[in-house]
This record gives C-alpha cells, structure tokens and sequence, in this order.
C-alpha cells in the first residue's frame, strides 16, 4: 500500500474548446505527504493541473487515479464526495465577503451535511469548535463574529485555509494562494500551509510564481511550460539555473514575435 | 525607444461611438415626426394648464379625514401585492441567472416566460381580475403581485449576475450541492440588493395602485377618479398630495435602509 502514489497523472491531456491546450500529456505521481510546488508562467497550465485533481476542469484525455481509483468519470455524490475530501485556496481568497468569519469557515463543512440541514444552519456544536479551532490555528481565534470583508488581505487568506481545514481533506490545492499578498503575509500563509503538510501529513500542492519561496517550502519542485511537464526534481537536486530555464525560454519567443512584427 | 502602437481608423476617431449616437438622434427625430409631436401646442393651450392648476390649488383639507382609510388600503395592497411577487419571484430569478444555470435552453424557456408577463399592461391585469374576483381590493393585490413578480425577477437575476464568482468556485470545490451554493454564497452577496429592489417595487406599486382604482380594483384610486369626473380639483388636490406624501415616506424609509444595508 505504501508503494501506491496519492495521485497519478496517466497522459492526462486537456484543450479548451477554443482549441487551447492546457495540458499536453502529463505523466505525474505525488506521493502521499509530499509538499509540491508547481512553477511556471502565466498561461503555463498550472491552474488548469491543479483544477483536474478535483474536477473543476475536466480533461479530454487520459487517467487520473486517486488512491488507485480513477476520478475522471465520478458524478454527483461521489464526485462531491471527492471534492470534500480536496480542500482549495485561491488567489482571491474566494470568500464571501458579506457573511462572518464564523460562517465563512463553516462553510467548509457543508460536503458533509444535508442540503437542508447546512441551510437551515444547524451546524454540529463539534464543528462550531472545530471551526473555532481552526481559526485559532491561523491566528485568528478573535475574529470569530467579524465580517470576511473587514479582514486584510492576508487575514482573509489564512481564514480560507481554515475553510479548507474543515474538509478534513487529504489534499490541498492552492492556487497562486500569495499572489496578491506582501512579503510578510506571504510568509505566513506559506508557513500556515506546510503545517498542515507536516502535523496531518495532508498532501499540498501549490502554484508558485516565487523561485525562493518554491525553494524554501518545496520538497519537490515541478515545472510546466505551454501545458507539459519539464521539469520534475526533489528540491535537493534542484538548482538556480534549473529554475531560471523554466522561465526563461519563452521570453526569446516572446522577443521573437515582437521582431516579427514590427 | 518608445513606440506607441498605431490604432486603427475605426478606434481612433471612436466611429462605432459616433455612429451609434447619430442612429440615436436620427430615432428621436424619426419618432418624433411619426408621433406628430408637436410642443407648439403645448405652449399654446398653455392658459387651460394654469386653470386646472388654479382650481388644485385650494386644497379641500376637509375631505382629507375621508381619505385616509382608502390610502391605507392602498398602501396595505401594494405591500401584500409586492411581496407575493417577490416570493416567487426569488426562484425564478436563480434560474433565471446565467451564473447559477449553465443550460442555455431552461434558462432561455425561464427567461421567455419572464418577458411574458412583463409584457402583460398592468391595466389588463387588472380588468382580468376585476373580471374573474370581482370589484375590491383582492383584484388590485393580485394584478400588483403578477406586475411585481415579473419587474422583480428581472431586477434580481441581474443583480445575481453581477456577484463575485469566485465564492461559488470555492464552495463547489468544497463539495457542496447547488442549493447549498445558493444559500451560502449567492443570496448574502445579493441580499441588501433585493431589499433595496423591493422596496422600489413596493413604492411603484403604491402610484400604480392609484390608476388600478380606475378599474375598480380598491384603493385610493376609486376616489381619485370619483375627484375627477366631478371635476372636484380641489378634492384630487388632496388625494395627490396623500399619494405624495406616502412616497415621500416610503422613499425615506427605503434610503435609510439601503445606506445602513450597503
């Protein structure tokens, strides 16, 4: 058992209606409990390999297995099942702005009640702890009652991984989850991250646009380039001009185009 | 060296801008030559404009203790009338909404039949129900519900529209149901827009209350129409100035609200 991998890609391919493609052949396995980081450019693909883990993008060719089953084609409750088990962190933090923190984090938790029973709000006096616990986590234990919109940027980041903490997930995805913070908050949010890597064992991957801080939290460092996969290191082999070569080739394409044109 | 890109012809003199506003005035003076709008008359029957407003201007202040009560009725039907129509209004308005239904066709079908019954003058409404319940106020709720359901559908699935995605991405990913979605990321984004909208309804149909008097449908319209076919101005003099002042309140009343709310 310990020998199966948590996910595998298996030529996982994915073109956008319009003809894009996002994903060209992918072949990937991530073990259980690895924190991996996936860099790249912009348009790269990144988001896209994240959002087939749990189906938010459907991918037109290929496997991919989850603890040995394959996920591709699971629908209604077995498909949210799956996305209950996938905790998510997004660029924009994704939370509604409007409710309170309390709510906000709780809302985390309705994959595993009843569609009537999460709307009349009849949450479980054990998740309303947990939900106080998991804030405690983030540091935000006082900021129980407080509006999602009253909170700073990176406040509002650590509140969504405590959303996500709630799954009980397996795994997090978290996309770009410090694009649009400042360095010190940054640090946090990434420190908040590896503990859940490390005190739950939870498999995290993560979308970077930061070679230092890939470096800093990575154990292994993936990288894609127009939709595959090309680069794959444990962080020990990793080096500088290993990084600076995923993002530097396509600026001579880019260079390229412009001499072309004019 | 800095090179400004060139534009091409069409956005540099904004042809599609100018282009659109010439079509605009060529409408207005394509209607107004259909329509045989002629202002000169206007200012030539100018004196039988000053008369009638001579004879409003001495308010009778001792029919206002009769008009009282129809004004409260008034007020009671559009009330009752506004929110049977927001209530079922409210569902259709989520299927109506292109964020919430991805089906072109159900959203489409929703959509015609909204159109439908905006389409429907609140007038023949009104005949209808005097016709089908009889003469009195249940008429005038009925006809202002079927007008308020179909203004306020419209009015909240484009604000439905207009929310922030991204907490829907979030609690879809978390695994909840579509309904779950709703309640928890849809309706607090939305929901000092529909209390704002309502009471906009609410106040229209307080004026539009005075015309269904004229068919027979309650209110304070019945005595509006009494006042002007007996040529009694100063009695209407009194009604408008009733009908004013619940607007004035109602207007009051919906701006406070919408500041504390927003």
């Amino acid at each position: 058992m310990t020998e199966q991998p948590l996910i595998e890609f298996n030529h996982v391919s994915k073109i956008y209606k319009n003809g894009t493609v996002g994903l060209k052949d992918i072949n990937l396995t991530i073990p259980q409990g690895e924190f991996l980081v996936v860099v790249g450019l912009s348009g790269a693909g990144k988001s896209t390999l994240l959002r087939t883990i749990n189906r938010m993008h459907d991918i037109t060719s290929g496997d991919i297995l989850i603890e040995g089953q394959s996920i591709i084609h699971l629908q209604g409750k077995k498909l949210r099942q799956l996305r209950r088990s996938i905790g998510m962190i997004f660029q924009n933090f994704n939370l509604v702005k409007r409710s309170s923190v309390q709510r906000n984090v709780l809302s985390g938790r309705i994959g595993y009640y009843g569609t009537w029973r999460s709307i009349l709000g009849l949450f479980s006096k054990e998740d309303k702890q947990k939900a106080a616990h998991a804030l405690k986590r983030v540091g935000l234990a006082e900021k129980l009652y407080t509006r999602a919109d009253q909170l700073s940027g990176g406040q509002q980041q650590r509140v969504a991984i405590a959303r996500a903490f709630m799954q009980d997930p397996k795994i997090i995805l978290a996309d770009e989850p410090i694009a649009s913070l400042d360095p010190l908050t940054t640090e946090s949010v990434m420190n908040d991250l590896k503990k859940l890597n490390e005190e739950f064992n939870m498999t995290v991957i993560v979308n970077l646009h930061s070679v230092p801080l890939a470096q800093k939290y990575a154990d292994r460092i993936i990288g894609l380039r127009a939709g595959e996969l090309v680069y794959d290191q444990p962080i020990a082999n990793v080096t500088d001009a290993d990084l600076a070569a995923i993002y530097e080739q396509p600026k001579v394409v880019q260079l390229a185009d412009r001499v072309v044109a004019s | 060296m800095n090179v400004i890109p060139k534009q091409r012809f069409v956005q540099k003199y904004h042809l599609k801008a100018l282009g659109g506003l010439l079509l605009f005035i060529l409408l207005i003076w394509w209607s107004a030559r259909v329509t045989e709008v002629d202002f000169g008359l206007f200012f030539v029957n100018f004196d039988q404009f000053l008369a009638l407003l001579q004879k409003m201007s001495h308010p009778d202040w001792q029919y206002l203790s009769l008009v009282i009560a129809p004004l409260v009725e008034t007020i009671k039907m559009a009330l009752i009338g506004t929110s049977i129509g927001t209530l079922l209004a409210i569902p259709f308005s989520v299927l109506a909404a292109r964020n919430i239904i991805n089906n072109d066709f159900a959203r489409g079908l929703i959509r015609l039949i909204l159109n439908l019954i905006r389409t429907l003058p609140d007038l023949m409404l009104a005949a209808l129900f005097v016709a089908i319940v009889g003469i009195g106020s249940l008429a005038g709720v009925l006809t202002l519900a079927v007008f308020s359901f179909g203004m306020i559908a419209k009015l909240f699935y484009e604000a439905i529209e207009t929310i922030d995605d991204g907490p829907l991405e979030a609690l879809q990913a978390a695994g909840a149901t579509k309904m779950q979605m709703i309640h928890f990321a849809v309706l607090p984004q939305v929901f000092n827009h529909f209390i704002s909208y309502f009471l906009y309804t609410f106040e229209i149909n307080v004026r539009a209350s005075t015309v269904l008097g004229y068919l027979g449908a309650g209110g304070i319209g019945v005595y509006l129409q009494r006042s002007l076919s007996q040529f009694a101005y100063d009695q209407t003099a009194v009604i408008i100035l009733g009908i004013l002042a619940v607007v004035l309140v109602i207007d009051g009343i919906s701006n406070t609200l919408r500041e504390r709310l927003l």
